[in-house]
């Protein structure tokens, strides 16, 4: 009873989040949920945040020890005669009067300042006294960076990235749908046989049938090329069992109002069951984005030319031919993070409305 | 011209025997409805002329052309489903002329048809919604205006009014009854609900483990039951049924005698009959004539009086507890406990043999 009256309630995102079991005050297991949830949301998102966070920071704000929290750059001033910005220390002087200073070079444990004022005084300060002037900086030229020093080829990754997700998703989800309709609404000698088979494949490790892969993709000719990581994993036995489970809460008086109504069995399937199974191929697409985009081992197999680079292989890359280079890979795995959310934000509403059940009865 | 030949249709899964064979002929224009208990394989039956479930052995024929091996949609049947069975994701108009669409009928056709069933059945301002925003009632009218638009010879209903509450029940009842008048078609109606089947049928077929039992108009079977299964189902509240013997009187006539009652004289049973051993005498419950005085028939006592105001039903008990229903116009004065003496209004009296079969008609 005393969830129904706040259910009612919870109409608008703020209710929703506040809503609690106890009526007036919060109930001990409030406080356990909230926790709890709370706890969750620190662990899984902070290092997300981190990430993002960093990514704006300067190559050395990145290499500070401790780390700050928050971007920081130092900032600087340009003085006449001196063609570089210089760095601003605050300095606290003998007298204990706070200076502005601006810093020429570090010598030992003394520094070469001058009065951006007075830029003929050049004073020696102990480094200790000297405090560097920072600010709050979003280090934007990490990204813009990130597209000079690849000469434009980033695009030709996201373009290769993008396709193979595409591609091999839209693949997926027709093969592993017909499969899933096929055992799921036709009786047939051997369906169940053919079921297991296909969950039985659960079993082998990826990394086991790599070699075969490659050996396949390899006489097939298609080494270097796109199709060569798309055609391998285009069904998965996943998939096919999700949209099995899915397809089975079809009714089948759909099926045959359908049969009576002239439509073939590929009309029956394009205009009935897909439209149908939109929740379930929602959740499919989503896993068959993720995997497709994160995916490492088989475009490095098979990608071998820097052409056909996938992003996740360019963000490998980072860290062999430059040394590594965090402010780029940072920027470039929060770009990379990117369609991902937004493939979510996306799919997430066709998953929690389910349309099948609501024609019958 | 539609007429439906059944011949010698049999339909086993596996070993399990569901149909062993049925015989019948039905007319153009008449209005069939199959009545039995759950399982009886009505359904199986009007599935088997739909053409969605294949016949293990006979013939079935519309106007005189075998139709056994005829897809289901070339039959020129249309079925309206239990459940409605409604595409969900589609609108009504779109529910209405997918199977039009389907045989690449021509555009303005399609309009018309569906407009013209929409008029008949006054569905015009719903045709934009979905499914999942109709009621009940409005929802069988889509399934049944899909079957109109069709333009079918023979229309199919299973179950059609089990899902709509008792008020919508008795509307649709006249609403189908109406319609058939209107279009002429034959209509094949499955129900477990004998009251449909009486208001409804020109026709009724009585079906009990596969095997038809009786074929009739609705009064024909209601006042000549073929045998003690017939008797007991059409005709609601049930046929009172008593166990006993045939004798003679000294009279000549014949006599019902049960254990532990008088002997009561049945004055027009056929004088043939003679003595018999183990007959059950059925009698509805209007059809006794109630008296307060003793000596006039069987006594039995009162156990619950139901008032329905313009008729009761008295639930009461013969000697030997045997359950008896009685049916007394207008509203009785009888209550708890009260001792009746019932018999038999003249002819309305129904005898069966031990074999369940009808005697003395």
């Amino acid at each position: 009873m005393t969830d129904l009256g706040v259910v009612k309630t919870g109409s608008s995102i703020g209710a929703f989040i506040t809503r609690r079991r106890g009526r007036k005050k919060l109930d001990w297991t409030d406080w356990l949920t909230y926790v709890y949830l709370l706890l969750g949301l620190v662990i899984m998102f902070t290092p997300v945040l981190w990430v993002v966070v960093s990514s704006f920071k300067t190559p050395a704000n990145l290499t500070e020890f401790p780390p700050t929290l928050l971007p920081y750059a130092a900032e600087t001033v340009i003085v006449e005669g001196h063609d570089a910005p210089l760095p601003l220390f605050d300095v606290t002087t003998e007298e204990g009067e706070t200076v502005r200073l601006a810093q020429l070079r570090r010598v030992g444990i003394n520094a070469q300042m001058i009065d951006p004022a007075n830029p003929e005084e050049r004073l020696t300060i102990p480094v200790e006294n000297a405090q560097p002037v920072r600010q709050i900086y979003l280090a934007g030229e990490n990204y813009t960076n990130l597209l000079s020093s690849t000469g434009g080829m980033i695009w030709r990754y996201v373009f290769n990235s993008l396709f193979i997700t595409i591609v091999a998703t839209i693949i997926t989800l027709i093969m592993n749908s017909m499969a899933a309709f096929a055992l799921s609404k036709y009786r047939f000698r051997g369906s169940n046989m053919a079921l297991v088979a296909i969950l039985a494949t659960l079993m082998i490790p990826a990394t086991v049938v790599l070699v075969p892969t490659y050996m396949i993709v390899a006489q097939l000719g298609l080494v270097g090329n796109l199709w060569g990581v798309i055609l391998p994993t285009v069904a998965t036995p996943t998939g096919v069992f999700l949209l099995r489970q899915y397809m089975l809460t079809i009714p089948d008086e759909l099926i045959e109002a359908a049969r009576m109504d002239h439509a073939s069995e590929w009309r029956i399937f394009w205009r009935i069951i897909l439209p149908l199974s939109a929740p379930a191929l929602a959740v499919v697409a989503i896993f068959s984005i993720l995997s497709r985009w994160n995916d490492f081992l088989l475009p490095l197999v098979v990608l071998t030319r820097r052409e056909s680079y996938t992003l996740q292989l360019a963000l490998a890359s980072f860290s062999t031919e430059y040394g590594i280079r965090y402010d780029l890979l940072l920027a470039m795995t929060t770009l990379t993070a990117l369609p991902l959310a937004f493939a979510f934000i996306f799919l997430q509403r066709y998953i929690t409305s389910g349309i099948a059940s609501t024609g019958i009865k | 011209m539609a007429n439906l030949t059944l011949e010698n249709i049999k339909k086993s899964f596996g070993v399990v025997e569901v149909i062993p064979g049925v015989d019948l002929e039905i007319n153009d224009g008449e209005f069939v409805v199959f009545v039995g208990p759950s399982g009886c394989g009505k359904s199986t039956l009007l599935r088997m002329i739909a053409g969605l479930e294949d016949v293990s052995d006979g013939d079935i024929r519309i106007d005189s052309a075998s139709v056994v091996n005829t897809p289901a949609a070339d039959r020129g049947v249309a079925m309206v489903f239990q459940s409605y069975a409604l595409y969900p994701h589609m609108t009504v108009r779109e529910n209405l002329s997918f199977g039009l669409e389907n045989i690449r009928m021509a555009k303005p056709e399609i309009a018309r048809r569906v407009s013209d069933a929409a008029q008949l059945l006054q569905i015009e301002q719903l045709l934009e919604r979905r499914p999942k925003q109709l009621s009940g009632g409005q929802r069988q009218r889509v399934a049944i205006g899909r079957a109109i638009t069709r333009d079918p010879k023979i229309f199919l209903f299973d179950e059609p009014l089990s899902n709509l509450d008792a008020e919508l029940r008795v509307l649709m009842r006249i609403e189908i009854t109406k319609l058939h008048e209107r279009l002429g078609n034959t209509m094949i109606y499955v129900t477990h609900d004998q009251i449909e089947a009486m208001t409804m049928a020109d026709k009724i077929v009585v079906l009990r483990k596969g095997v038809i039992e009786q074929v009739g108009a609705p009064l024909d079977l209601y006042n000549n039951p073929r045998n003690i299964f017939v008797a007991g189902f059409i005709g609601s509240p049930r046929m009172n049924f008593i166990e006993g013997s045939l004798v003679r009187t000294d009279a000549g006539h014949v006599a019902f005698e049960a254990e532990g009652l008088q002997p009561l004289p049945l004055p027009d049973a056929d004088p043939s009959l003679g003595a018999r051993e183990r007959v059950t005498l059925g009698v509805r419950p209007e059809d006794f004539v109630i008296s307060r005085e003793a000596g006039a028939g069987w006594p039995v006592a009162v156990g619950v009086a139901e008032q329905y105001g313009a008729s009761s039903y008295l639930h009461c008990t013969l000697k030997g507890e045997i359950p008896v229903l009685i049916h007394e116009a207008g509203q009785s004065l009888a209550k708890r406990g009260d001792v009746l003496h019932i018999a038999p209004r003249g002819k309305q009296y129904h005898l069966f043999d031990a074999d369940g079969l009808a005697i003395g008609r």
